[in-house]
């Protein structure tokens, strides 16, 4: 059983190393997409699709049967977009159309693009249209999870405190929201911007069951996310996930405009033939 | 024959609602800490398919467009300027953007137009509300002027779409009965005429433009008025049968002049489909007023009262011969 786990986090970790280096070859050919961003989420979403946390349905993205996942942060997500092709949900060849004309997946994705839910891109709303979506399945005795990815930087919206406050009154324990804390917004660190503090505590004053994680383990994050599942105990959960922005670029890894960066041309074909 | 007294337009939409909530388990009721007597009925009888998101209106829209996703016929209902300017981008992404791409089905009531609120100020007036709207391409603008009309757009709100339904906070007396084709025209014809004027009102202002009509009445017989309540999806082909050949068309509207209300709507189609027809609006002055006073008095002191409106008509009645 052991043996058999390590083997499936090696494979994680394989699959994990594959879609950076698509998302990078993304990047090569489109570099209108914010490439530093959708660095750090690679191993969170690589967990809930490979590691079969989520329930989906390539063939049927909007299958009544799925677990619904909103994806908040949309210009970090780009990593999506070769999970996606691989799992079936559109044809590979479309990662080569990124951003063109005609092309469905632009630089930030919406909704016409199959495995995503809401229009991303204008921060803060992921969260809010989650709680209603939970809201609605406990409703109707559905007994589908909700999962949620945003970053930290857009936490500085309000309405994501409106969120907050209503998924820990309304008992929404079927909504798992995922935070990638890569620490860093658009013009710097996130906590030298305006602070969240500790953000696991600033969750729990809000009545929320809160965890950390390195968000690039992915034993850990597969634990945790079964963990999530499993509980449900009157009150939604979040999972703050530490992440490195940019990771594994050098230049760009870490460096606090590295949202607003873009590796040189040179720098991403060495990585590209280095890791191949 | 008009049936019953008067009653509050949000208390005759509320009711349609809370009765078809009886046998249509897919509506969901969503406030923003707002209410009214029919509303308590609505929380009290379906508790599992109505929730109170506090005073948090981009929430509202939030939790309105989560709930849609999810198949519910969405009703969400809070005091007029804050359902449309407090979270007018979560309207614009979260409503209107993804229904685009995804059947929902969103009905926003604000309650509140113009000057309802006539002692609380500029904070809760509403004089932007229809210009808001209307840069939104996907929208349905609905402005009724009595209880029966806001009862009858519940008519409206069952196929997915986004509706802004925008209501005045007083009880205000009834026009005129409403049926099938009204609904479908998005439009009542109060009064027919030789077609040489013609006035078109929405909401609170139908009733002062039937009060200007009195005052004019040696000229009923040329002035033809229409009370507009679909400002969007109104049957342009038959409104202009109507006022086609007008020398002088009037709007007349409880908000800003000249900046996307129904006069912008209106100076449109003079200019593409009625060269020699005058145009006047009859619509708020560009500027708030921290005055206090009755509805009447407010409106006059911004333009659109029954004094100041028809000081501005007169001018324009000599200039087609007509005083």
């Amino acid at each position: 059983m052991l043996n058999r786990m390590i083997n499936d986090f090696s494979a994680l970790t394989e699959k994990a190393n594959f879609i950076w280096r698509e998302t990078l070859a993304i990047h090569r050919r489109s570099p209108e997409t914010r490439i530093a961003s959708s660095l750090s989420p690679i191993e969170i979403f690589v967990t809930l699709y490979y590691g079969e946390i989520l329930n989906h349905f390539p063939k049927d993205p909007l299958s009544p049967l799925r677990d619904r996942f909103i994806i908040s942060k949309g210009h970090g997500s780009i990593c999506m977009y070769p999970i996606l092709a691989d799992l079936g949900y559109f044809d590979k060849d479309e990662l080569l159309r990124v951003c063109h004309t005609g092309s469905f997946l632009g630089g930030i994705p919406d909704p016409i693009i199959p495995g995503y839910e809401t229009v991303n891109g204008s921060l803060g709303h992921g969260l809010g249209v989650s709680t209603g979506v939970a809201l609605a399945l406990k409703s109707q005795g559905n007994i589908k999870d909700v999962f949620v990815l945003c970053g930290d930087g857009e936490l500085h919206e309000g309405a994501n405190w409106e969120a907050a406050m209503f998924a820990s009154h309304h008992k929404l324990d079927n909504l798992n929201v995922i935070i990638d804390d890569n620490s860093i917004a658009m013009l710097g660190r996130t906590n030298d911007i305006v602070s969240h503090g500790q953000l696991h505590e600033r969750f729990a004053a809000f009545g929320w069951e809160a965890e950390l994680v390195d968000g690039h383990n992915i034993s850990a994050l597969y634990n945790v996310f079964n963990r999530m599942k499993l509980r449900r105990q009157n009150a939604p959960k979040v999972l703050i996930a530490k992440t490195v922005k940019g990771r594994g670029v050098p230049g760009l890894e870490d460096m606090p405009l590295s949202h607003i960066m873009a590796p040189k041309h040179e720098t991403l074909d060495a990585l590209l033939e280095l890791k191949k | 024959m008009l049936q019953g007294k008067p009653i509050a337009m949000r208390d005759a939409l509320l009711r349609r609602i809370e009765r078809q909530m009886a046998v249509d388990q897919t509506i969901f009721f969503v406030t923003a800490d707002f209410g009214s007597p029919v509303l308590d009925d609505i929380r009290a009888n379906y508790p599992n398919r109505f929730v109170n998101v506090g005073v948090a209106e981009q929430n509202l829209i939030n939790v309105s467009a989560g709930l849609a996703l999810e198949g519910y016929k969405v009703f969400a209902y809070a005091i007029a300027p804050f359902i449309t300017m407090r979270c007018f981008e979560q309207i614009r992404v979260n409503l209107c953007l993804l229904s685009q791409v995804r059947p929902i089905n969103v009905n926003l009531i604000g309650v509140g137009a113009g000057y309802s609120y006539v002692v609380s100020g500029p904070t809760h007036q509403c004089y932007e509300d229809i210009s808001i709207m209307r840069t939104l391409p996907v929208i349905r603008i609905l402005s009724p002027s009595d209880h029966l009309s806001s009862a009858a757009i519940f008519d409206t709100c069952d196929e997915p779409g986004v509706r802004y339904v925008r209501l005045d906070a007083q009880i205000l007396p009834i026009i005129s009965e409403i049926d099938s084709n009204d609904l479908n025209f998005g439009f009542r014809l109060l009064s027919k005429s030789n077609g040489n004027i013609c006035f078109i009102s929405t909401g609170y202002m139908t009733h002062t433009t039937k009060k200007i009509i009195n005052h004019y009445t040696h000229l009923s017989g040329s002035i033809t008025h229409i009370d507009l309540f679909d400002l969007t999806n109104f049957n342009r082909d038959s409104l202009l049968t109507l006022c086609g050949g007008s020398k002088l068309l009037v709007t007349f509207e409880e908000g800003f002049g000249g900046r996307g209300g129904i006069d912008s709507i209106f100076q449109k189609i003079v200019a593409s489909d009625l060269p020699k027809t005058k145009f006047l609006s009859i619509a708020v002055s560009a500027k708030y007023s921290f005055e206090i006073g009755n509805r009447h008095e407010l409106h006059n002191l911004v333009g659109i009262g029954l004094e100041a409106s028809i000081e501005k008509i007169d001018p324009l009645l000599k200039s087609i011969d007509f005083l």
